[in-house]
């Protein structure tokens, strides 16, 4: 294939898998949807305001925001030509990442632990399914990530690792956007 | 211990489970049966080899194609023998043939069979059928994903299926509201086999949707601009651009229910704040889209078929993709009318009512735009063109009674009644189904070489329409006076029994004109020396024409520059010769994984369903680890040389 | 240590402006929302309001600076355009279609009844 083909085959995956971030927007828009019509519905149990801890997810934000600036950086490591820059903030991600899975899978733990578990109430069905999606999201993303670490070392950057590489900042980018509506709508708006 | 052990092995899953009453128990074996005879032939002509090389692992659309139809095809057969048990039932009125419960599986399994099996497989499969080359292209824009799609829609029918032989099916109609479908009604293995046979195919719709929509913007051949694409092309853009933004609403409303059902969650539940009626507002926001999703296709299919026998183009064909682009909006808008009555206010039913008023208008400016096209033109009544002739009565009559119960007040007499399932008959079996019968008919010959008997053909499409006005008039009559949907037996003193009867002896007679089908295509097949035919059968208006017949692998061996809309035609008018060069073309491999990875995914539903830890970690593994192998991979195509090409062009018939 | 490819025509120093303008309006609107919630600033539903502005304005922030929509094929800016249309027709639709159901509910006690009704229909 000659490299007008390449570029076409490249746009087409781009484009394909833009879209796909699209469909998946519509997802979490029904998850999104569902947690705002229970949000109230608590079963006597507790409420957003009675479980969150605001400064722990704070710092989670923070945590996936850094991570998504980091993509940002290893991508611009690409396009600098500097591959150790590149590997070097793409496992920075990976760190930045795992660390907020931790977190997250905490918070839960703790929930579960104390009796607030996802089949205590609707309004807890529906957090834990909306976080846990996005989590979910986030576990993939790390699997991508660490696969692409794994090739990109061994195989030295092929092209077709760094077109994938641009995806996976799309799909990185695009993760961090939904946490935007889920810091916002379940543990600010949900905690009041 | 033994228990524990047993649990393990095998989940909820008991020899009970197999025992089935009689007509399910004769079902199942027979399909079994039928399964085993193909295996058997498979086995005695020793063509194993043969269907995983040619159809297995097949990445050609026209293959996956024809393997899509061919699902549909025996889906279709299914869902009308259910079709006949419910129409026989209420004919008869006893409650000797069927239960009530079993009664509630087969009009549940008839609708979710029709909807995702047959319509759903009908569409893909003419997508990948005609769509590449109708744009001058070779292939999809994904041919890997493609063939994922197929299988994960295999896997989705088997599960389907399955409860004939083991287990039992959901009984909560085709859409399984909660409560009915939450585990405290419904504690059996019915709706779970519903939820993950849906979920399991709708994400192979939904990456089916993706594809052809990219596959449309970006691999049109050089010069065909949009407005310059066939009109079915666009129907497709619309239909895909539905299947994008509204399967995700359906794959996250089900895994709500199978984590309510599965890990005691409580979105729909009756208790624990959970909120039914939330389930039934973003099932709509799924279903109203759907439906669209089905009819657009069958929209195009006819804009194409009308246009090439009646010797016309197309009369209006902006107007028309204007029409599609704003009903492709507006489905978005439309969802409340599924369920008026179920306790929204004035305002809601109002905004909603008036929106479906709205909606009605594009898909009228389409029938009208039709009947201009055959004005003045030289019309050919064959089969496809019977069937369009059918689809405009029929669609015509249901479309009004949409319009009818668009008005909420007067829905609260027609909501949930026959006449409903009347309306909705009239537009999928007027629409959709006809339109591929229409499609069939007309494409058949550019695959095959030769035409399908039109006497066979004009045969079954009588049987069918007057069959189908006879079995539905009825049904809408009788839901004007109050016949409740979804009942097996209603009080004799109503006096409503001789429309029940006159209703089954329509099914009878589309039953002979299922029959008339059947018979044309073996008849055809017979015959099919005598009925040969060249590779522009219908004097065609569209690039799929231009292909060999039938088509190679590569399409074309020269991608087309299109300079007009209506190239082919356009072509023929100025006698377009060209002198071929041919280069080399790069075509996808073959690849076994796409059907592995629907086994996996089988094994993940089945274990999802059972309860079978074991599978449901196989299952995942599988297809998380074949992925990865897939998208690792970099050595996925293989070179068809410019000399091969020219040979294979040499050998294109010429009649 | 160079990587033999095509750099993009873009300049790459563009590029890292652009990522660490986005990563600190990002940052900013972050802690402004927060900062709201915590310190119950402006009445409850004036908050929420506040809250879902503020996020919007963040996704746009994250959309320009790091999903660089507008740039690319104008495919991706449509697709996303009519990916927020149905988002928001679902979700918007959703919470009136819901909210009108409650009100034939009755998942009010009678008293809150009396309530809505006074302060929604003016009877």
């Amino acid at each position: 294939m000659n490299e007008i083909e390449e570029k076409a085959v490249q746009e087409k995956k781009t484009l394909g898998f833009w879209i796909y971030l699209m469909t998946d927007c519509i997802l979490f828009a029904s998850l999104f949807a569902t947690f705002a019509v229970l949000r109230t519905a608590t079963a006597g149990g507790p409420s957003g305001a009675d479980l969150f801890d605001l400064d722990f997810v704070l710092a989670e934000t923070m945590i996936l925001l850094a991570s998504s600036f980091t993509t940002g950086l290893a991508i611009l490591g690409v396009a600098r030509g500097f591959k150790k820059q590149t590997i070097f903030w793409l496992g920075v991600t990976f760190a930045l990442g795992a660390t907020f899975l931790a977190l997250e899978i905490t918070e839960f733990n703790h929930l579960v632990a104390e009796g607030n578990g996802w089949d205590r109430s609707a309004f807890l069905s529906a957090f834990f399914t909306l976080v846990a999606t996005h989590g979910l999201h986030i576990t993939v993303g790390l699997l991508w990530l660490a696969i692409m670490i794994i090739r990109l070392v061994r195989y030295n950057f092929k092209k077709t690792d760094l077109n994938r590489l641009a995806l996976f900042g799309l799909f990185w980018h695009f993760l961090d956007v939904v946490w935007i509506f889920v810091f916002s709508i379940v543990y600010l708006i949900g905690g009041m | 211990m033994f228990d524990g052990l047993k649990e393990l092995i095998f989940g909820k899953l008991e020899l009970s489970d197999f025992i089935h009453e009689p007509i399910m128990a004769g079902a199942g074996i027979g399909m079994l049966g039928a399964l085993f005879l193909a295996m058997g032939a498979l086995t005695y002509f020793k063509k194993w080899k043969w269907l995983w090389k040619n159809w297995i692992t097949t990445l050609d659309p026209k293959k996956i194609g024809v393997m899509y139809i061919l699902v549909s095809v025996i889906m279709l057969l299914r869902g009308l023998a259910d079709a006949l048990l419910l129409r026989a039932q209420q004919a008869t009125n006893t409650s000797e043939l069927l239960n009530s419960d079993h009664f509630q599986q087969i009009f549940s399994a008839h609708g979710s069979i029709m909807i995702f099996f047959v319509a759903m497989g009908i569409i893909f499969g003419v997508f990948n059928l005609i769509i590449p080359s109708q744009i001058g292209a070779r292939d999809v824009a994904f041919p890997f994903l493609n063939s994922v799609s197929f299988w994960l829609f295999a896997a989705g029918m088997i599960l389907i299926n399955a409860p004939l032989i083991v287990g039992e099916f959901s009984t909560a109609g085709w859409l399984a509201y909660p409560p009915l479908s939450e585990l405290q009604y419904s504690p059996g293995v019915g709706v779970d086999y519903w939820i993950w046979s849906l979920q399991i195919a709708g994400i192979g719709s939904l990456l089916s949707g993706i594809n052809f929509f990219v596959t449309i913007l970006k691999l049109r051949a050089p010069g065909m601009t949009l407005m310059k694409m066939p009109i079915f092309v666009w129907s497709a853009l619309g239909s895909t651009s539905l299947i994008m933004f509204a399967f995700p609403i359906l794959t996250a409303t089900l895994g709500m229910l199978a984590l309510d059902r599965m890990l005691g969650m409580h979105f729909f539940t009756s208790d624990m704040g959970g909120n039914p009626m939330l389930y039934i507002n973003l099932i709509w926001a799924w279903g109203h889209p759907e439906v669209y999703i089905l009819v657009l296709p069958a929209f195009g299919i006819f804009s194409e078929i009308v246009a090439t026998f009646s010797g016309k183009r197309l009369f209006g064909y902006k107007s028309m993709v204007i029409a599609l682009i704003a009903i492709t909006i507006l489905s978005f808008t439309v969802w409340l009318h599924h369920f008026f009555t179920m306790g929204a206010g004035a305002d809601v039913n109002t905004f909603f009512g008036i929106m479906t008023m709205i909606i009605a208008i594009p898909t009228g400016v389409k029938v009208f735009n039709w009947i201009f096209t055959m004005y003045r033109g030289r019309v050919r009544f064959t089969t496809p063109m019977l069937w369009f002739m059918g689809f405009i009565v029929t669609f015509t009559i249901g479309g009004l009674t949409g319009v009818l119960m668009s008005v909420p007040a007067a829905d609260f007499q027609f909501h949930n009644s026959l006449f409903l399932v009347a309306h909705f008959h009239t537009m999928i079996v007027g629409g959709v189904l006809f339109g591929a019968f229409a499609g069939f008919a007309y494409w058949f010959p550019k695959f095959t070489g030769f035409t399908l008997n039109e006497r066979l053909g004009k045969l079954a499409f009588w049987n069918w329409i007057i069959g189908f006005l006879v079995a539905f008039i009825p049904l809408y009559i009788l839901g004007f006076m109050g016949a409740t949907r979804r009942l097996d037996h209603y009080d004799p003193s109503l006096g409503w029994q001789g429309l029940f009867i006159v209703a089954g002896v329509g099914v009878a007679i589309i039953c002979v004109g299922v029959g008339f089908q059947v018979l044309q295509i073996a008849y055809s097949i017979w015959k099919r020396k005598e009925n040969r035919v060249g590779e522009d059968p219908w004097n065609g208006r569209t690039l799929e024409w231009a292909t060999a017949t039938p088509p190679k692998e590569y399409n074309f061996a020269v991608i087309p520059t299109v300079t007009e809309r209506d190239e082919f035609w356009e072509r023929k008018k100025k006698g377009h010769q060209v002198t071929p060069i041919y280069t080399d073309i790069w075509l996808p491999k073959n690849s076994g994984l796409g059907a592995i990875i629907g086994l996996f995914a089988l094994i993940f539903g089945i274990g999802v369903i059972w309860h079978i830890i074991w599978m449901i970690i196989l299952g995942v593994l599988g297809v998380i680890i074949l992925l990865i192998i897939r998208l690792t991979s970099d050595d996925t195509e293989y070179k068809v040389s410019a000399e091969e090409i020219a040979e294979q062009e040499l050998s294109r018939s010429v009649l | 240590m160079k990587i033999p490819i095509v750099v993009e025509h873009r300049n790459a120093d563009a590029r890292y402006i652009s990522y660490v303008v986005g990563f600190v309006l990002s940052i900013l609107t972050t802690l402004a929302a927060y900062f709201v919630v915590v310190n119950h600033l402006w009445p409850m539903e004036m908050r929420v309001y506040i809250i879902l502005g503020i996020a919007v304005l963040q996704l746009i922030v994250q959309s320009v600076f790091f999903l660089h929509i507008g740039r690319g094929s104008h495919w991706k800016l449509v697709t996303y355009l009519f990916a927020i249309l149905v988002v928001l027709i679902v979700v918007v639709g959703t919470l009136w279609i819901m909210h009108n159901l409650d009100y034939n509910m009755m998942h009010m006690s009678p008293d809150q009844m009396q309530q809505y009704m006074l302060e929604n229909e003016g009877i």
